[in-house]
């Protein structure tokens, strides 16, 4: 037997060390509440899905994190959501994209999982069925803040897709530190060795319409089998090629390489600098949370005691 | 200067009672397009460009589950999905939600070419083709009697059913019933889904893998399968190239083309070890098969269905167009 672990991101990108207190605090806070949720719902027992899944609900409610609330918007100026979650012991997985009025799309992904006989729905069908289902939607407009509209205008005046890495042009000056990049996710592992991981986001500011990133596509943002359960965030483009998520478990599996090794490597070998992070934890009860960008929001905690809620490197 | 290898697939799954003329029809397909690829390669084509070509084929024919052909969803209309894979730098892209693009793999090798992104579907995918210039047809286009008679049989038994081409009067009501195979928790009344692919390694040592589908018969709207997921249907890297087919969901979770790779990556083995042991190892319960090729000119094919449409063919004269073991 061993302990509960769980750990728990908001995006790793270019988060300027200079953020200013007004938009660092709310979000810390918002990860030491979603840290404290899913301990407490480990402690009493609840099974990493239900705790990954409600740990990823809060972060999807809570609006300076690109997820549900606070995506950040398509070139339309609309809110496209993806996510997906897996069950680490039997390999079971849900997915969805193209969600524009479900509050929590996370839930709608585990809805796929559990009442369909697919793993993947998107757009037009997968509202249907959320509907279907009776779970919450509300108006886009609910989706859309201030924040995100002027990132929108702001990537639409340098007429590209922001964090687009292709072209070498000067970078982008932030709109007053742009902290909203990214996904959110939460992976956990139980005391009897149940693993799960979950991710959701509303993908790039200025996407086009009808995107896919990374986070709904298994193996890439989410992926968890009977070693590890990952969540990855960062460029989208480049986690869906190395497929990020299933290369921690691979590198386990196939170089039996540690969690900690296998999580490093696999953030390093993604791609350029500056392009991914990950939470990790491992049926052991490790955690391993490496980026390879300026910053990461992430937080984690384990059964021992440890806990730790960060931004940047630790000095 | 390497040797080049080819393979074609349109299924993996087939009835044990599919009649002698669609299995003729099916192995002449399949051998048109190894030809097709073939003549290709020995004109120096590279392993991309080869890969849509032979895809694009197997699209436009009405015979197998993509493009023309493609099984229909539960509302009677055909959403088709590919993906491509370029395995010199990794790059990729995919497409789903397909409802007037002609040839989805072109249209996926776009997004790849063309776009800042990885992924597109549905209405975005659809208006980036429109920008784009690719050829749009009606969605009935797609849509052909068969699948029509299909998709009633599969409402009828009330199930998920994959492209299954049995004549409708006799053994279908029989077959139905015949092997109570489960997906998710839910009963399949046939198994033979029949997406295509191909995949290259060309004569410079380049692997390319493209895979392209219309699904399941009578899947729910907006249901996206295995075909356009890069490292579940497809995946190419610097050492091979995979396609995949069968039951889409545990082809996903179990990534199975990326894990092709991934064994010769970390375990430092060769084609052949990495495709038997995914096959036996990675699939749990699921059934499916793949075709690969590697960086040394090989050509792979394995599966635990019963029956994979395949075909493939190397530079020193080997050709083989099969369906069983």
């Amino acid at each position: 037997m061993v302990g509960w672990a769980i750990a728990l991101h908001g995006g790793a990108g270019d988060i300027p060390m200079d953020l200013p207190d007004e938009r660092r605090i709310p979000r810390e806070t918002a990860l030491r509440h979603c840290l404290d949720l899913g301990v407490s719902a480990l402690k009493s027992g609840r099974h990493p899905l239900d705790v990954t899944e409600l740990v990823v609900r809060e972060l999807e409610n809570h609006p300076d994190f690109n997820a549900g609330k606070g995506s950040v918007l398509t070139t339309q100026g609309t809110v496209e959501m993806e996510a997906s979650i897996m069950d680490g012991k039997t390999k079971r997985c849900g997915a969805v994209s193209g969600l524009t009025t479900v509050v929590n799309p996370i839930s709608v992904a585990r809805l796929v999982m559990e009442k369909t006989p697919h793993i993947y729905l998107g757009f037009d069908g997968a509202e249907a069925f959320a509907t279907a289902h009776g779970v919450e939607t509300v108006e886009s407009s609910h989706f859309v803040t201030p924040e995100n509209i002027a990132r929108l205008k702001q990537a639409k005046e340098f007429n590209r897709v922001q964090l687009d890495y292709t072209a070498p042009t000067p970078k982008l000056p932030e709109v007053s530190g742009d902290s909203q990049i990214g996904t959110v996710g939460c992976v956990a592992v139980d005391s009897a060795g149940n693993l799960a991981s979950a991710t959701s986001t509303g993908g790039y500011v200025n996407k086009m319409v009808g995107r896919i990133g990374d986070t709904p596509v298994i193996g890439a943002g989410t992926y968890a089998n009977h070693l590890c359960a990952v969540s990855a965030t960062g460029k989208g483009e480049y986690i869906i090629r190395a497929t990020v998520a299933r290369e921690v478990a691979a590198l386990m599996e196939y170089k039996g390489l540690s969690l900690t090794e296998a999580a490093a490597y696999a953030v390093e070998q993604s791609g350029p600098r500056g392009c991914c992070g990950l939470v990790a934890v491992s049926a052991n009860g490790e955690v391993a949370m490496p980026y390879n960008t300026t910053g990461m929001f992430r937080a984690c905690a384990t059964e021992d005691g440890y806990t730790e809620v960060a931004i940047w490197p630790k000095n | 200067m390497g040797r080049w290898a080819i393979a074609v697939h349109g299924g993996a799954g087939i009835d044990p009672n599919l009649p002698v003329e669609r299995q003729e029809q099916a192995k002449q397909l399949l051998t048109r397009c190894l030809n097709l690829g073939i003549a290709a390669l020995r004109s120096n084509v590279s392993a991309i460009d080869v890969v849509e070509l032979v895809v694009r084929e197997l699209e436009t024919d009405p015979l197998f589950n993509s493009g023309r052909g493609s099984a229909l969803t539960e509302n009677g209309t055909v959403e088709m999905e590919a993906s491509i894979m370029d395995g010199t730098k990794r790059r990729c892209g995919a497409v789903s939600g397909i409802t007037t693009v002609k040839n989805p793999i072109s249209l996926a090798r776009l997004v790849m070419d063309k776009s800042p992104h990885s992924y597109l579907a549905f209405s975005g995918a659809e208006e980036f083709a429109r920008k784009q210039g690719v050829e749009t047809v009606d969605n009935d286009y797609f849509v052909t009697e068969d699948n029509v008679g299909m998709l009633k049989l599969a409402k009828e038994a009330n199930s998920i059913l994959f492209d299954y081409r049995v004549p409708l009067i006799g053994c279908a009501g029989a077959a139905v019933n015949d092997s109570p195979l489960q997906m998710n928790g839910l009963p399949i009344s046939i198994y033979a889904p029949e997406t295509v692919g191909c995949v290259v390694v060309d004569r410079e040592g380049r692997c390319a893998a493209g895979t392209s589908t219309g699904g399941l018969m009578n899947k729910m709207m907006g249901r996206i399968g295995d075909s356009p997921l890069i490292g579940a249907g497809t995946y190419a890297s610097e050492l091979c190239g995979v396609s995949c087919t069968g039951e889409g969901e545990a082809i996903i979770r179990s990534t199975l083309a990326r894990d092709v790779s991934a064994v010769m990556e970390y375990k430092g083995v060769g084609l052949q070890e990495a495709v038997d042991y995914v096959i036996k190892h990675r699939l749990d319960e699921g059934f499916a098969g793949l075709i690969a090729v590697s960086n040394k000119g090989e050509v792979v094919c394995g599966f635990n269905s019963n029956g994979m449409f395949r075909g493939c063919a190397t530079e020193d004269g080997f050709m083989e167009v099969a369906m069983w073991e």
